[in-house]
């Protein structure tokens, strides 16, 4: 059984188990799933400034944090316990065409040339963690949710605008994919 | 109250009700928060062993090179629009014996813009907010400061919300 837990888990087995935390959330505490929340909820513990949008209670929304909290736990559980014995098997036409971009490492979930402590301050670096990092905040609030709430969440719940901020989430990633990446991966 | 504030309180209280997403009244204590995060362990066991917090297995989605994600995401979506369905139709009640709340989203041109602008990020980092947390704890100590940028993106749009187009 421990054997079979480290492999890779399918998709349908993830995606299962993604969608039921919808109602569980639900029904346990009348909550509705989302995580890109949990930053404001930080930003307002933290340093609301004078910004009416961080004055709120946030200590109402404080299972967030011990949600994101527990993400953290579990990929520490799912890394040093359930360890895939296996290196990571990536598409070969992925692989490719990231070998043909600079990109070296494929043995890890990260790619570690691009996210370690000593590229963080070469121009590459900087641009996937600082800047990355500053889009998705920045987006996903602006956006109202993000893949948790409105294309797992919003979709389920029937919401069009969470299927309008859905396609734009794709669209996004798509253009820099396709149009941005490989500039930024050659830095 | 100028009418002006007035409709700026109006906005932000709907906006804060939009976010805030513990539609609960019952007020407990902070340990009841405990089952939040065994749940969000389990969340991030499955993040980590289904690869979704893999920076590859997004790339393999963006360029349609690999079905994973999306049988992921495709999947999720339909066991929560079932489940949501079986709760609408069945009336069902929270543990506590509460109505569930399902908020309303209400359209606007945010989920456009910040919906691209997310997108451009999600490429680059290969995460969105929650891998970022299980992404930390399988060791890549690094990403900190790209949930730090993520918190830092949060404040700003926080600053300047009033001004930017929605």
């Amino acid at each position: 059984m421990l054997e079979l837990l480290k492999q890779p888990w399918p998709w349908y087995i993830a995606g299962a188990l993604i969608g039921l935390t919808v109602p569980a959330l639900l029904l346990i505490g009348n909550k509705s799933f989302g995580v890109s929340s949990s930053l404001r909820h930080i930003c307002a513990a933290c340093f609301p400034g004078d910004i009416t949008f961080f004055k709120y209670d946030w200590k109402k929304e404080a299972w967030n944090l011990f949600f994101v909290g527990g993400v953290a736990v579990g990929g520490v559980i799912a890394t040093y316990i359930l360890t895939n014995p296996n290196p990571m098997i990536i598409a070969e036409s992925t692989k490719e065409a990231l070998l043909a971009n600079n990109v070296r490492d494929f043995e890890h979930l990260l790619p570690t040339d691009i996210f370690s402590w000593e590229s963080l301050l070469t121009l590459r670096g900087f641009i996937f963690m600082v800047v990355g990092g500053f889009l998705v905040g920045f987006g996903t609030r602006y956006a109202g949710g993000c893949t948790s709430g409105h294309a797992i969440m919003g979709l389920s719940n029937l919401q069009w605008p969470s299927l309008i901020a859905t396609c734009c989430f794709m669209a996004g990633g798509f253009a820099m994919t396709w149009l941005i990446l490989p500039f930024l991966l050659n830095l | 109250m100028t009418t002006e504030n007035l409709k700026n309180v109006e906005n932000d209280e709907f906006e804060i009700k939009a976010t805030c997403i513990n539609n609960s009244e019952i007020k407990k204590p902070w340990t009841a928060n405990l089952v939040y995060a065994f749940i969000g362990i389990l969340f991030g066991i499955v993040f980590v062993k289904a690869e979704i917090v893999s920076w590859f297995r997004i790339q393999e989605m963006f360029r349609f090179e690999s079905f994973h994600m999306y049988g992921v995401i495709g999947t999720a979506v339909v066991v929560g629009m079932i489940s949501v369905f079986i709760i609408k139709k069945f009336n069902l009640k929270t543990k506590d014996g509460e109505h569930v709340i399902l908020t309303p989203k209400t359209f606007n041109k945010g989920q456009i813009i910040g919906g691209l602008i997310f997108g451009l990020g999600w490429a680059i980092t290969g995460a969105c907010p929650g891998p970022l947390f299980a992404q930390i704890g399988s060791g890549f100590t690094v990403v900190i400061i790209t949930f730090l940028s993520a918190l830092a993106g949060t404040w700003v749009y926080g600053y300047f919300k009033d001004k930017l187009p929605h």
